[in-house]
């Protein structure tokens, strides 16, 4: 594992008394990919500007290859940002926006030619350098702002929800450019979106937050298969997430009946979340499913079906490419290894809060 | 619908007929002819008010109209930048209060305001009895052109300050925060990126400051004591005392076309500015 280039040491930032960023403590590896994941308003903006230098924490450390930097303006981090709304120099055109930052270092002349040379060809906009940024079209300013950061060869790149404002197709190219882009310069990417799919795709590592507080830390495949708790089960993806009893290892109760399960550690008859994805669920016939139920309603989604089966007077949410009737019995199952048991920390949270 | 608004816009160009255009037309109808102006049967074509203008006692006048002019507006435009910079900085609550200590005298009436000028400045003056009462020699500025500029920036600083501070309060914070992020300290940051962003605010500045001091006569008369007189004074006396219509209307004319050809050249600099090179030579 690469070693750590940025260390989060129980920051707090509070604005009028509410605290919108909570006690984080978070580490970051030299060429991560990391996204910090959460609806508007978790403090994912707050917790970039004070990494960048833009606001300073309340209490807790920030540390940049082992060295506390709370207190070193942002034009002496060696960190650059793509702000959420691009913030290009609308009085220059694109060569002298991303010639900006290697202006101010002195760069020679022909050097940062060559440079800035490079950074158009990466993002794709060679023979732009007169224009003026205005003509250009979103998606082009987005990759202006990129270049203007990135020909300074930062260590890190923050980037504030940097494809929010592009429109789905351009998004996913996009998303597709940036990674590549990040394996290419080999610098550590701190990603904010509140796009659940994106930072999924594109992350190394996902950070879900929640009211300023760090819900859980891990692999995109770990935080979609194994949420922590029911806002990370409820925010990532679409999920049925129903209470029950945790009897004894392996062994859970929920929708009135026992399930074999994989989760263990819980104690005897503990309530918990159980969370099942709506891909995990198979549709039978009737006799044949764990659950019975009724097809209350079937929309076609491109690749698959979405249907609602109620039980026992729970909704199931259902994906799957055979479609039944609405109205028609039918019967669901699923294996061991689909239940995923969460211990039920809903109020913890609140404490923390 | 289309058709609807254009209905809306009659009333303004009838607006507009009859109180810029007609107006226009008839001190350019004076001002190319001579006669009785209340017998129409009596006027007739001539260029003589034009060329009785190029005479050194009115050219003279001219030249010192712009002098003046210009100097209240660059004076205006050095201590007005900074006021505007500041306000945009401070505090959002103080804000509202600052700018209206700013454009208060715009509330007052124009003549009171320079006549309050006249009872500071005047040798009897709350000036020179401060001086006095400090045991300094008095100091002789009213009537004269010192007067007379600083009546001008009193009067006409707030048209500076407005405007600047009205660009610079729209320049977006995260413009600035991007010019810190890639190296730019403050001081960089003023001259690269928050002055550049300016100059549509300085432009329009100048040009609500200048064109009014250019052409006034009430400052130069009460601060300038009848002594220095402007192009402004010139039209006034043609009308009121000479009762000569006909030079009055070519003064007036030709101080139009002077003022027109300063706005286009400013407007040139404004444009040039936002050109794609423009500023990278600045620093
Ligand atoms: N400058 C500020 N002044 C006051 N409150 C702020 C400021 N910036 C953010 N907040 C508040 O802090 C919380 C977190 O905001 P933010 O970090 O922008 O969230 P996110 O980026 O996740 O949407 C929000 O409740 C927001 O209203
Ligand atoms: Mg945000």
């Amino acid at each position: 594992m690469s070693r750590k280039i940025i260390e989060l040491k129980n920051l707090t930032k509070s604005y009028n008394g509410t605290k919108a960023v909570d006690n984080i403590n978070l580490f970051i590896r030299e060429n991560e990919f990391i996204t910090l994941l959460g609806p508007s308003g978790c403090g994912k903006t707050t917790t970039l500007r004070m990494i960048g230098g833009f606001e300073n924490p309340d209490s807790g450390d920030i540390l940049f290859e082992g060295v506390r930097i709370n207190d070193l303006p942002p034009y002496k981090r060696n960190i650059n940002t793509i702000f959420q709304r691009y913030a290009l120099f609308t009085h220059m055109n694109v060569y002298e926006n991303i010639a900006f930052g290697l202006r101010i270092k002195k760069t020679p002349k022909d050097e940062m030619d060559r440079r800035i040379k490079k950074m158009l060809k990466l993002v794709e906009l060679e023979g732009f350098e007169k224009r003026h940024v205005d003509s250009l079209s979103g998606g082009q300013q987005q990759r202006v702002a990129i270049a203007r950061a990135l020909v300074n060869e930062p260590k890190v790149l923050l980037l504030d929800e940097p494809l929010a404002a592009l429109d789905l197709k351009l998004r996913k190219e996009m998303q597709i450019e940036l990674m590549d882009m990040q394996k290419n310069v080999g610098i550590t990417f701190i990603y904010v979106t509140h796009d659940q799919e994106e930072a999924l795709t594109m992350s190394d590592t996902v950070v879900v937050m929640n009211n300023g507080v760090i819900q859980q830390v891990g692999s995109p495949v770990d935080i979609y298969n194994e949420p922590k708790n029911r806002f990370v089960a409820d925010f990532i993806g679409e999920s049925n997430i129903l209470e029950g009893v945790m009897i004894e290892d392996y062994l859970v109760e929920f929708a009135g009946k026992k399930f074999k399960c994989v989760d263990k550690g819980f104690q005897h008859n503990e309530p918990v979340d159980v969370v099942i994805r709506p891909e995990d669920i198979d549709v039978t016939r009737r006799e044949d499913g764990l659950l019975e139920g009724v097809v209350t309603s079937v929309v076609f989604k491109g690749v698959h079906y979405e249907m609602l089966v109620e039980s026992n007077g729970f909704e199931y949410m259902i994906h799957s490419t055979d479609m039944q009737e609405v109205g028609s019995e039918v019967g669901l199952t699923f294996g061991p290894e689909d239940i995923h048991v969460m211990k039920r920390e809903v109020t913890e949270i609140e404490k923390q809060g | 619908m289309k058709n609807r608004a254009k209905l809306l816009a009659y009333p303004y160009i009838v607006w507009m007929a009859i109180f810029i255009v007609i107006p226009l037309l008839l001190v350019f109808f004076y001002s190319i002819t001579s006669g009785n102006i209340y017998e129409p049967s009596s006027l007739s074509f001539t260029l003589e008010h034009y060329s009785k203008f190029f005479d050194m006692l009115y050219l003279n006048v001219i030249w010192k109209s712009f002098r003046l002019a210009i100097i209240s507006t660059v004076l205006c435009l050095v201590l007005g930048y900074p006021v505007a910079y500041i306000i945009s900085k401070s505090k959002q609550k103080h804000r509202s209060l600052l700018l209206l200590f700013f454009l208060l005298p715009i509330w007052m009436n124009f003549l009171l305001r320079t006549y309050a000028w006249m009872a500071i400045l005047s040798p009897n003056g709350f000036l020179n009895k401060a001086l006095e009462f400090f045991g300094l020699p008095p100091i002789e500025i009213m009537p004269g052109q010192t007067a007379v500029v600083l009546g001008m920036i009193y009067n006409f600083l707030p048209f500076m300050v407005l405007p600047i501070y009205t660009v610079l309060s729209k320049i977006d914070k995260n413009v600035l925060e991007a010019a810190a992020d890639l190296g730019a300290n403050s001081f960089i940051t003023f001259i690269k990126i928050i002055l550049p962003l300016s100059v549509p605010g300085i432009v329009t500045g100048i040009t609500m400051v200048f064109m009014p001091a250019v052409s006034t006569f009430v400052i130069s008369r009460l601060l300038g004591g009848g002594k220095e007189l402007l192009i402004g004074n010139l039209i006034e006396q043609q009308f009121t005392i000479y009762r000569d219509w006909h030079f009055g209307s070519a003064l007036s004319i030709i101080l139009m076309i002077m003022i027109l050809v300063s706005m286009a050249i400013m407007s040139k600099v404004d444009n040039n500015n936002n050109d794609d090179e423009g500023r990278t030579a600045m620093w």
